[in-house]
Formats: structure tokens, C-alpha cells, sequence
């Protein structure tokens, strides 16, 4: 049977046969723009329209870049050198760079210094967003930072920054000895600490007014995209342990904290940015002793603090919210007081669930930054509003110069987002 | 100043209130810098220029009384106001005097609790088109499209003109001067409307300046001059009699160039000496030195070179002395007599 | 053994308790907050009472009855320039009501679309809208208010093209379709009249929108009762516009649209769409309905495959999978963001100031702080009024996500 069955078949393939490529239609770039751009008529509408609009864009774009000059000493030079072409004038990029990056009030001699504390700053903020990675004696770095930067940007004695270095230093000192006593006690030992080194520092720091000093430089110079990197980081590095301690007294059994704080953050999430710049600038000196004579700049600190620490608070509560209930219970089984257990068991677990958000807030406080425009502060909005486009040489050249300012707040910020989508994926313990 | 913002935050948290002060001529001697309210950007009345140094007709009477008060007219620090900010920046104390194109009105002296020391500057608010609109007087503009600068009495002012002719307007109302001739520019708006001065200031930059137009009619009265705090009488005192020191000055032919040597010695005129300090006790009435006039006109000249110099004819600005003349010229610029 | 007391009884309240024992502990911590509470206000208030100014200014409310002595060019209400003080600030707060309304609808329109399209499976589509999320996303609203209110002064086509030559020649350009005008002093579109007759009308119209919502009841109502599918969107419209007309017809025909005509400088007539209101509108449009796309695309990627691949084995079509089974579930996601973004929305309206939109901060926190220079007083009520509108808004959004909120037992 089986000889009959061999040689009834006229041929019987003993190897497999090797896979033939698919049909042309069904590989490569066919079968992809096949499959993700003309799936079906709606599709391929969608399509056509998608990549109008590509070159629609492209088309205004790409000339205007390439044509485009970099040189001239004003609006009518450049126009000439571009002329008959659609390029931008990025001539006045060229000439007031300084201009837009450090205000026009800051000396042009001492530019150094804030490029250099900016520099500095790649040093000192990566052991903190990558402490996962790196030793721990790194964060060193940027607990110093603000100390070095601060005497960079507005110089002084070296005495200053020092001396309120040390204040902190004494002040966690002491807290470790006296928190065996208690948590409070400690808190209460290190500010006194803390506000006695300033008082004793702070009277020798005057007396040496010269010793190691950088020129001084005024809280008015400040300007341009400087003043809205300072603006940022600062009011965010403070914001954080003010937001902290709002979340936890909005969390408090104790009904006086507790309503304190959820008025405080109500209020504040209530009103835009703008009426809180508002009271900085013409209300809050009528709270103020009158010989205080608080800085423009340090009002506006106060004020944009407040705001985003009310943002961060909410931010932190939802994390707060979002252990469960059993982590509480667990810090109290073992004893743990309320500072221990919060400190301890609690807040690390919600901080890192807290993290995203709270740089989502910090990406959104530094755009806010630029309503300080609104107050007749030469931030980097405030020096094209103007004095760039109301100078004469300049009039009319605004695309370029809204294009710069752009660009800088997009690589900021696209920057800062694209790191906390990377730091939610690293903290996602969870294996899904 | 000097306290560096940490400490001085700090020293603000720790310090309790203490009594109000009142000697702003102390606060001043003791700071070592006198606070100008200035506007944010002028051209000619105050402007930073290129190094970022102000420049301009107001800025020079701040220099002038820190000159006169502290013997350095660089003793100054600008502080630039808005419409919005400029009164409370005053009130507050942030600064000492205002020299910002403020017009002198009855509810700012009053109710605002403000002394008005004096006027730098007779204004009075005009109107620009552009020449190819086809109008020649403010009275064909029913139905116009009217850019202002908000915060000012602009706008009282084109809202009264307007009622009172009868006629209709679309008011743009801009916050800051340099965005308002934008839109003048862009033929956003067809009318641009403040103090003439600036009108001339802001015309003379355009690019072809030929093809806008000031419109003949004047529609307010804008007295602009320097202001101080209500209830520090010696310090508003300092500040009128060296403005009045300025104007006396061109009127007395005192200049910046022959200020010293006029101030060497008594001469023949009685008042250049009380006023240089040669003769009589006039800078101790005030609590000033001798010399506070003489520091004063070396450090700016007298009014009629300030004017020169920053809007005058030969200036991009090019104003005309009009009825800022001394009155001896026909103007209105007098100063009382120093005796 | 047998007399177990109280040990808190027995031995009295001593002072230590306060801070040892938990059960006044909290007193004391509360009491101490409380005292610092008060110092701290009262330091303040104690400041502004000292204050040598404020003594002689005071604080006075008065000033909103004086005349405010300022035009206003977008009047909801009418208003003159001898109006208060007061009536100008309503006016303020009925625009920013406006510019917020508008802007919350367009927003929510383009973040839903972009939300939806950046996950499509189409390339280019995704791609495009992921640069749109982030190029917005990433730049501060106030930049592109600016820029589109310089731009919409700079590209539109000058208002004198418009105009009619001395000459008697024809003018550059006309009114497209004789009814509308895109021009640097904004976007001249023709009005509804109602001849008088205008609450008849809106009370047709209003009825009629009622009739939409109970015809939706009643659809709903038949399916689930009876099975009975019936057609929605048509008579929707239907009975929205048809009594309209009816009622038109038979009063004669008093509604018209009055089309922009042009003056001597500009078009009179029609209604107009000032730039500042453009460049708000637009921006915070666009700025805010990239971030309500993210919100969008997070609620519609939390919705688990099984839903949909459940619904499909139901024999649901695609189109009622999305409005039956993962539109719903992605609300209650979508929801809770969303609030914020449209409280974002109304506080951002604030930002009209840099254009000179006639807002509340343009006019009781603008013009008239400026002019009668009642700061205090200015921004108080201002303040109050963004904290009442934006509490009333969460409220009512927090009504409604209860309402689709998961229904647990």
C-alpha cells in the first residue's frame, strides 16, 4: 500500500519549503502607511489634511530660519540685508541677548556670574533628581548650591551666605541632640539655634562688610530670563516643606490647624496669580512695618510662594490620601509618635508617590513666572514688552523675538516634564 | 539696600512694628540713596539708555535732589512704576518722590494724600493719525478707533472730549506705552491719544515719522511734576525749592558750566548768592548744606539745559519750549524768589 | 485589687500633662497655634492700622458710587462713562465671565479632539497632535496671548482696505458674503435682531431647548423600557430650531441679521469681536485644551482592554463602544482634572490685563484702582470675586462628578 501510495505521488518534497516573502504590498513602508495612514477613507482624509498642515507649517518655518540674518545694528539694516526674502531678523537676538538673559540693569562685567551659577547648577540639581543612581554624598552639592549661587548672583561678603549656612548646620545639629527629648523640643531648640547664629553672624557679617567680597549687586538689577530662573527656583525650593507641612495640617485632628490651613489653601487656589502680584506690589508694603522696605523682588517671593504652596500642599495631600489606611495604623503599633511615624513611615511613601505632581506644579510655576511682566518687572516678557520693542532701532521685529523667548521656556520645561515621566516610570514599584 | 535679601527677610520676620517715620530726609542721609519713582520707559522723559544708565527730563530732577541732598547726583536709585503701582509705591514709602509724568489734579493732592511740589513740565493731551486717515482736527473723529495708555488721566480726559462733542469712539485701552504705538503702528487703532510730549517723543522714533500727524487740538490741561508724601512738609519743602533752584537758575543765567565759579565767591546779584549759598542761610532752613543748590544745577544744569538736553530741539524729541518758556520768554515756567 | 480607680482622677491634672499626655497634648499644640495665629494677624493688622498713610487715607468703599469717567469698549450692559464706578465693575465681571464661558467650551472642544486623535492609529495625526500638546503645554499662556494678540494686529488686513476712498473708487476689499470682516481692529460679524420682539423669542428658544432635553428622556426611556430605538439627533434639532421659525413666521418676521456696514473709519453695525477678546479667547483655548488632551487620552488609556473587547463580543459597533462602554468609565477619570482646568481657565482670564480686555482686573482692579487709588479696597473685591466664582464652579462640577461618579454599595 505504502509503495503503491509512493508511486502514485509523482514527487514528494523531503525539505520544508523556505518562507517566501510576503507580497510587496504586505512589507515595509507599504504595508505601514497602508495600515497607519490610509486604513480607510476617513484615514486617508485625515492623512492628506495631516501632512497639509506639515507643510503648510514647514513652508513658513523653513525659509524664515534659513533666510534669515544675524546680522545688522537695527530693523532697517536687517531689512535690507533680507530683503526680497521672507527671512526673520534675528539680529536683534544677536545684539540684545544680554539683554533678554539678564535684564538690562544687571552689569555687563559681572555677567559671568549668574552664567556661572547657572553652569553650577547642573552640577548641583543632578545628585537630587538622580539620587537613585549616584552616592549619596553627592547631594552634598546641592545642599551648598544655594549658599554659592546666592553670593554669585547678588555678591556681597562671602560672610552672608556663610553665615546662613551655618545658621542650618547648627540648627540640624542641635535638632539631632535634643530630638532624644522629643520631636518638638528639637524643632524648638534648632530654630532658636538657627536664628541665633543668624543674629550673631549676621551683626559680624555687617561688620565685614568687604571680606571676600563680590561687587554687590541689587535685587533690582535683576532681569530677563535670569530673573525668571531665580523666581522659579527659588519660590519652588521653598515651596516644598511650606506645602509639606500645609498638607499635614490639612490631615490634623486638631480643628484650629486644620481650618487654618484648609482656608489658607482654599483662598489661595481661589485667586489667579495675578491679584496675588497685585498685593505684592501695591498692598503688602501696608502690612509691613513702614522702615522694612521689602525689595520688589522679595515681595514677589512671598507671594509666589504662598501660591505654589498651596498647589503643592494639594498635591501632597493627594499622595497623603493615597496610602493605605493600614501604614498609618502601623506606625502607631509600633509605638511611634506622630513625628516619628509621619517622618519615619508616612511622609517618604507619599512624597515619592507625590513626585510627578509636584513637578507638574513647578513646570507650571515657572511659566507663571512671567506675570511678573504685569508689575513693571523686566522679567524676559517684561524686556520684550518693553524696553526691546519700544526701542526705535527694533520696532516691529516681533516674531523673532517671541520665537527666542519660546524656545527657552519650551527646552526648560519640555526638559523638566520629560524627567518627571521618567521618574514616574522609575517609581512605579508596582510589576504590572 | 546693602542688607542682602536673606538677612534682610529674616531681620523683617524678627522685628516688631515700630513707630512711623515721617523724616523721609533722614530716611534718605541715612540710606545714602534717594528712591525715584520713575515711568518705565519714555523716551526723553526717562529711559534707560544702552548701559542701562536713566536718561531723560524727569530722571534729572531725581538727580538733582540727591545731588542737593546728598552732594552725589548718582545717589539715586530708579525705580520704575506703572499707572497701577506708582501712588502706592509713593504711599508705601518704597520711594521717596515720584518724578513720572504725574499730573497735578485736585483728588491726587487731596484724597490721595499726595503734595504736588511744583510742575517740570506744562502738557496737555493730543491726539496722532496717521496722515493718510484724512482727518486735520479732533473734531472729525466720531467713530474712531482710539489706542490709550491706561492709568493715567487719559482716559478721563478722551472720555469728557468725546461726550461733550457728541461723539462716538472705540477705546483700546493699553497697558504700557511701547505696546500702545504698536498698535498705532499696525493700523490696529486709528487714533493715538496722550500727553503731547510723549506724543512728539514716541513720533520722532517712527520709522518714517512724515506719515503721522499730531492733531492741532489740545484737550486737557496736564500740569506733570514731581510728587511727594502728604505730612513730611520739610521733605516736599527740599524737594519744591530744588526744582524752583532749577528754573531760578536758567532765569538767573546760572549754568552747569559756570555753576562753580559763580559759587566761589559773592557776586553782584543777591539772589545767585542766597541761592548758591554765598550769602544767607537758605540751605540750613531746609536742612540741607550751603551748597545744596550749587550741587543741584552742576550736577543737571538749570531747567532751560535739562530741557535741551533730553527733549529739546536738538533732540530726536524735538519739543518746542512752548509754554514751558520762563515766563520772561512768555511761558509759564517761574520760580517764587529766593529770599 | 478590687478598686481599680481612675489614675487620671487619682492623681489630678498636673501641669506636665500638657505636654506629655495625648489627651492635652493637642490642646496645647492647638492653643500655641492659635496664640501664633494671632500674634501673626495681629502684627499685620497692627502694621496697616500704624500705617501713616492708611491713617489718613482710611478704608472707604464710597468711591464705587462716583462716576467712573471711563469708556468701556465691550459693553454687555450699557454703560457711559457717568455711570459708577460700581456698574463698571459689573460690567468688568460680566465680560471675564464671557471670555471664561467661551473659552471653556472651545478648550474642552479642542482637548477632546486632540485627546482622541493623538491616539489614533493614523501617524501623522498623533504625531501632530503630540506636538501640539506639548509645544502649548510647555510655553506660558501669557506668551501666547501676547502673540496672538500681535499677530491678529499685524496679519489681518488693515481696517482702510475696508475703507471706502475719497476718490470714489471701489474699496481693496469687501465684506465676505456682504457679512463678514476679519480686520486688524477685530472680527466684524453680523447680529440677530429681534425687532422687539426679542423675549418672545428667547422664551421659545428656552422652551424649545427644554423640549430637546425631555425628548432625550423620553428616547432613553423607551429604549431601556420597550427596546425601542428612536433617532435622537434629528428631531433634536428639530424641535430646537422649527418653533423658532414658526414663531417668527406668524409674528411677522421681526428677526433679521443686521450686517456690518462700513463708516467713515469702521464698520458700524453687526457685532464686533475686539482682538483682546480674540487673542484671550484663542489662547487660553488652545493652552488649556492641551493639557484637558492629556486628561482626555489618561482617561481613555485607564479604560482596561477587557471593556472594550467585552463590549465587542456583546456585538456592540465601534461607535456605540465608545458611547456606551468607554466614554462613561473614562469620565469619571476624565472628570476630576478637568475641574481644575477649567478653574484654571477662569483664573487665567485674569491675564486680559495684557491686552487690554475689559475684564474685572481691567476695570476694578485697572482702570478705576488707578484712578481713584483705592488699592486695598480694589483688591479685596477682587479677590472675593475670583474666590466666590471659582468655589461656585468647583461646586457645581463637583455635583456633577458625584452624579457619574462609580455608584459603589
Amino acid at each position: 500500500m505504502s509503495d503503491a501510495h509512493a508511486h502514485s505521488v509523482a514527487f514528494v518534497r523531503k525539505s520544508e519549503i523556505p518562507p517566501a516573502p510576503p507580497p510587496a504590498a504586505e512589507t515595509g513602508a507599504w504595508k505601514w502607511m497602508r495600515e497607519n495612514l490610509f486604513s480607510g477613507p476617513f484615514n486617508t482624509i485625515m492623512t492628506v489634511v495631516g501632512v497639509l498642515i506639515v507643510f503648510w507649517l514647514l513652508s513658513g518655518l523653513i525659509p524664515w530660519i534659513v533666510n534669515g540674518t544675524w546680522e545688522g545694528a537695527d530693523i532697517r539694516e536687517c531689512r535690507e540685508i533680507t530683503a526680497g526674502t521672507t527671512g526673520g531678523c534675528f539680529a536683534v537676538i544677536a545684539e540684545r541677548w544680554p539683554q533678554l538673559l539678564y535684564g538690562f540693569q544687571y552689569p555687563d562685567y559681572l555677567r559671568w556670574r549668574p552664567s556661572l551659577a547657572f553652569a553650577l547648577l547642573f552640577v548641583a540639581v543632578p545628585p537630587a533628581l538622580f539620587i537613585m543612581f549616584l552616592p549619596r554624598w553627592t547631594l552634598i552639592a546641592t545642599a551648598v548650591y544655594p549658599f554659592i549661587a546666592y553670593w554669585l548672583i547678588w555678591g556681597g561678603t562671602i560672610l552672608t551666605p556663610v553665615v546662613a549656612a551655618l545658621g542650618v548646620v547648627f540648627a540640624y545639629t542641635v535638632f539631632h541632640r535634643v530630638e532624644r527629648y522629643g520631636f518638638v523640643p528639637g524643632l524648638a531648640a534648632g530654630f532658636a539655634t538657627a536664628f541665633l547664629t543668624w543674629w550673631v553672624g549676621g551683626t559680624i557679617a555687617d561688620e565685614f562688610r568687604t571680606f571676600a567680597a563680590l561687587e554687590a549687586v541689587e535685587s533690582r538689577a535683576m532681569g530677563g530670563f535670569m530673573l525668571n530662573m531665580i523666581l522659579g527656583i527659588i519660590c519652588v525650593s521653598l515651596s516644598i516643606p511650606i506645602g509639606i507641612l500645609l498638607a499635614l495640617g490639612r490631615q490634623s485632628r486638631l480643628p484650629i490647624v486644620k481650618g487654618f490651613c484648609v482656608v489658607f489653601i482654599e483662598f489661595v487656589r481661589g485667586v489667579p496669580l495675578i491679584t496675588l502680584l497685585f498685593v505684592a506690589n501695591v498692598v503688602l508694603a501696608y502690612f509691613l512695618p513702614p522702615e522694612s522696605n521689602l525689595d520688589l523682588i522679595v515681595r514677589v517671593v512671598i507671594m509666589i510662594t504662598m501660591f505654589s504652596s498651596a498647589y503643592i500642599a494639594e498635591v501632597i495631600r493627594g499622595g497623603l490620601a493615597a496610602l493605605p489606611k493600614g501604614q498609618y495604623e502601623a506606625g502607631d503599633s509600633l509605638g511611634l509618635d506622630y513625628a516619628q511615624s509621619m517622618r519615619l513611615i508616612i511622609l517618604p511613601q507619599a512624597l515619592k508617590i507625590s513626585i510627578p505632581g509636584i513637578v507638574n506644579v513647578a513646570v507650571g510655576l515657572f511659566k507663571d513666572t512671567t506675570l511678573v511682566s504685569v508689575i513693571s518687572m523686566f522679567d524676559l516678557v517684561g524686556m520684550i514688552r518693553g524696553p526691546i520693542l519700544s526701542s526705535t532701532d527694533w520696532v516691529g521685529v516681533y516674531w523673532e523675538l517671541w520665537a527666542f523667548a519660546c524656545v527657552l521656556f519650551f527646552v526648560v520645561c519640555y526638559g523638566i516634564s520629560q524627567y518627571s515621566q521618567w521618574l514616574e516610570r522609575q517609581l512605579r514599584t508596582d510589576h504590572r | 539696600m546693602k542688607k542682602s535679601v536673606l538677612l534682610g527677610t529674616l531681620t523683617v520676620a524678627g522685628m516688631a512694628a515700630a513707630g512711623a517715620s515721617a523724616a523721609t530726609l533722614e530716611d534718605v542721609q541715612a540710606r545714602g540713596s534717594l528712591n525715584c519713582g520713575v515711568t518705565t520707559g519714555v523716551p526723553g522723559f526717562a529711559e534707560p539708555d544702552a548701559d542701562g544708565v536713566w536718561q531723560g527730563f524727569d530722571v534729572a530732577v531725581c538727580r538733582a535732589v540727591a545731588a542737593a541732598v546728598l552732594g552725589d547726583s548718582d545717589a539715586v536709585t530708579f525705580v520704575p512704576t506703572t499707572g497701577k503701582t506708582r501712588f502706592t509705591a509713593l504711599a508705601s514709602g518704597e520711594i521717596d518722590m515720584l518724578a513720572r509724568n504725574t499730573t497735578w489734579t485736585f483728588s491726587r493732592d487731596t484724597d490721595l494724600k499726595f503734595d504736588f511740589v511744583g510742575v517740570n513740565y506744562y502738557d496737555g493731551q493730543g491726539f496722532m493719525v496717521p496722515t493718510d486717515l484724512g482727518v486735520s482736527s479732533a473734531t472729525e473723529l466720531d467713530g474712531a478707533t482710539v489706542c490709550i495708555q491706561t492709568g493715567t488721566t487719559t482716559e478721563l480726559n478722551l472720555a469728557d472730549y468725546f461726550r461733550v462733542n457728541g461723539m462716538s469712539y472705540e477705546p483700546v485701552p493699553i497697558e504700557t506705552g511701547a505696546e500702545a504705538v504698536q498698535q498705532f503702528l499696525a493700523g490696529a487703532c486709528d487714533v493715538y491719544t496722550t500727553d503731547r510730549s510723549a506724543l512728539a517723543a514716541q513720533r520722532a522714533g517712527f520709522e518714517s515719522p512724515d506719515s503721522y500727524m499730531l492733531l492741532p487740538e489740545v484737550v486737557s490741561k496736564e500740569p506733570l511734576g514731581p510728587l511727594v508724601r502728604h505730612g513730611d512738609s520739610e521733605w516736599a519743602d527740599i524737594v519744591r525749592w530744588t526744582l524752583n533752584a532749577l528754573i531760578s537758575a536758567e532765569e538767573l543765567g546760572i549754568t552747569a558750566g559756570n555753576v562753580e565759579e559763580m559759587a566761589a565767591a559773592a557776586g553782584d546779584n543777591p539772589e545767585i548768592n542766597r541761592i548758591l549759598g554765598t550769602e544767607g542761610e537758605l540751605g540750613s532752613m531746609i536742612g540741607l548744606e550751603a551748597d545744596w543748590a550749587k550741587n543741584a544745577i552742576a550736577a543737571v544744569g538749570n531747567y532751560g539745559e535739562i530741557f535741551d538736553q533730553n527733549i529739546g530741539d536738538s533732540t530726536a524729541i524735538g519739543l518746542a519750549r512752548g509754554l514751558n518758556a520762563q515766563y520772561t520768554d512768555g511761558g509759564l515756567i517761574y520760580s517764587p524768589p529766593f529770599r | 485589687m478590687t478598686t481599680i480607680t481612675d489614675p487620671h482622677r487619682a492623681e489630678g491634672f498636673r501641669v506636665s500633662q500638657l505636654i506629655n499626655d495625648t489627651r492635652y497634648r493637642s490642646y496645647t499644640f492647638q492653643f500655641i497655634a492659635l496664640v501664633c495665629l494671632f500674634l501673626a494677624f495681629g502684627w499685620l493688622i497692627n502694621n496697616a492700622i500704624n500705617n501713616p498713610v492708611l491713617q489718613e487715607v482710611g478704608i472707604d468703599f464710597g468711591y464705587l458710587q462716583a462716576p467712573a469717567g471711563y469708556d468701556i469698549n465691550q459693553q454687555p450692559i450699557p454703560y457711559t462713562s457717568q455711570d459708577t464706578h460700581l456698574r463698571a465693575s459689573i460690567i468688568g465681571a460680566i465680560n471675564t465671565l464671557i471670555v471664561a464661558f467661551l473659552s471653556i467650551v472651545t478648550a474642552t472642544i479642542f482637548g477632546v479632539i486632540a485627546g482622541v486623535l493623538r491616539l489614533s492609529n493614523n501617524w501623522i495625526i498623533s504625531k501632530l497632535m503630540a506636538v501640539y500638546v506639548e509645544i502649548f503645554r510647555n510655553i506660558p499662556v501669557l506668551i501666547w496671548i501676547i502673540i496672538i494678540f500681535t499677530v491678529a494686529a499685524n496679519t489681518f488686513p488693515p481696517i482702510s482696505e475696508f475703507r471706502l476712498p475719497r476718490d470714489g473708487s471701489d474699496p481693496d476689499r469687501t465684506l465676505l458674503l456682504g457679512m463678514f470682516a476679519a480686520t486688524n481692529q477685530g472680527v466684524f460679524i453680523p447680529r440677530l435682531t429681534f425687532g422687539g420682539m426679542g423675549w418672545i423669542i428667547a422664551a421659545t428658544f428656552i422652551a424649545s431647548v427644554a423640549g430637546v432635553f425631555g425628548w432625550r428622556a423620553y428616547a432613553r426611556k423607551e429604549l431601556y423600557e420597550k427596546g425601542r430605538e428612536l433617532p435622537v439627533l434629528l428631531p433634536a434639532l428639530g424641535i430646537l430650531f422649527l418653533p423658532v421659525i414658526v414663531v417668527n413666521l406668524v409674528l411677522g418676521g421681526p428677526m433679521g441679521l443686521e450686517n456690518p456696514e462700513m463708516g467713515r473709519f469702521r464698520f458700524e453695525g453687526g457685532f464686533l469681536l475686539r482682538p483682546s477678546l480674540i487673542a484671550l479667547w484663542f489662547a487660553l483655548s488652545i493652552y488649556t485644551g492641551a493639557f484637558i488632551a492629556e486628561n482626555v487620552r489618561a482617561g481613555i488609556l485607564a479604560i482596561s482592554k477587557g471593556q472594550t473587547e467585552a463590549a465587542a463580543a456583546l456585538g456592540l459597533r465601534p461607535g456605540r463602544i465608545m458611547s456606551l462602554v468607554v466614554l462613561p468609565q473614562a469620565l469619571r477619570v476624565i472628570i476630576p482634572p478637568l475641574i481644575s482646568q477649567y478653574l484654571n481657565i477662569t483664573k487665567n482670564t485674569s491675564l486680559a490685563i495684557a491686552v487690554g480686555y475689559m475684564d474685572l482686573t481691567g476695570t476694578l482692579g485697572g482702570i478705576t484702582l488707578n484712578q481713584t487709588g483705592r488699592a486695598l479696597e480694589c483688591i479685596m473685591l477682587l479677590m472675593l470675586f475670583y474666590l466666590t466664582f471659582s468655589l461656585a464652579i468647583s461646586a457645581i462640577m463637583n455635583v456633577y462628578n458625584r452624579s457619574v461618579m462609580l455608584k459603589e454599595r
